[in-house]
């Protein structure tokens, strides 16, 4: 799917990278623990997660993640904002919570990956 | 004939908005070189948990990159507090870091796990009270 399907399944707001809908994601991932998704963490992937901080935008930055959902209504501050588009990141940010928002993307057809 | 790009950076302690930095330019220049994307993304991870540790766990530090046409070497130096059981350090998701990390989003205990996984080679050496020396090599 796309970042645009993504975007529309979890009804989400786009915070940074509104150029960039058309990208093509192929996994998710769903965590507030940044090592756990550097552990297991794909190529073209979508990180989903409530932790605000900037660290957040580094990590996704390592794995050359595509975008990033900000779920449970969560909103990073500006600066962290600034950080993701200078970095090329989709950011978007749904009032679903983690585990409604993670069914959603898998009931849709996006895969975690293989363990 | 030394054809290696050797790289230094100085790691501050305390300073966690800006951790990462260090592990962004590599990556970075990496990419400028035209390093397969598999190696850039393996230095990546592995040097980011490194750079957090030494943020996180250490008074800071340096690390040093050399990028030779064959390997990717890199050394995370702290004078932090030591590793008492290296052993029991290694083993994913043991951590001794206090909650406010973990509200950071680390001290999942993935950290060594994650660098060993993602380099060809990990060598650690540790002193209490002195500091870890960590040295890294993922082939090109």
């Amino acid at each position: 799917m796309t970042v645009n399907d993504v975007k529309e399944i979890l009804n989400a707001r786009v915070l940074a990278g509104e150029d960039q809908m058309d990208q093509e994601v192929r996994s998710a991932c769903g965590s507030d623990m940044m090592s756990d998704v550097l552990a297991f963490s794909k190529d073209h992937s979508v990180l989903l997660t409530g932790l605000c901080n900037p660290q957040v935008i580094r990590t996704a930055e390592m794995l050359d993640i595509v975008c990033l959902v900000f779920v449970r209504g969560k909103v990073p501050d500006d600066s962290v904002i600034e950080m993701a588009r200078d970095r090329g990141l989709v950011v978007l940010a749904t009032g679903h919570r983690m585990f409604s928002s993670c069914g959603m993307l898998y009931a849709a057809g996006l895969g975690g990956g293989a363990i | 004939m030394d054809d290696a790009i050797h790289l230094t950076y100085p790691i501050s302690p305390d300073d966690f908005t800006r951790a990462g930095e260090a592990s962004s330019d590599v990556k970075r220049k990496l990419k400028q070189m035209g390093v397969n994307p598999e190696a850039i993304r393996k230095v990546a991870i592995a040097m980011y948990e490194g750079e957090i540790n030494m943020v996180i766990h250490a008074k800071g530090g340096e690390i040093r990159v050399d990028i030779t046409p064959e390997k990717i070497i890199m050394v995370l130096d702290d004078v932090g507090p030591g590793i008492p059981n290296v052993e029991l350090a290694m083993q994913a998701g043991y951590s001794t870091a206090p909650d406010e990390v973990r509200s950071l989003g680390f001290g999942a205990g993935m950290g060594l796990p994650n660098m060993k996984k993602y380099t060809d080679s990990m060598d650690i050496e540790t002193t209490i009270g002195v500091g870890t020396k960590i040295t890294m090599v993922v082939n090109i």
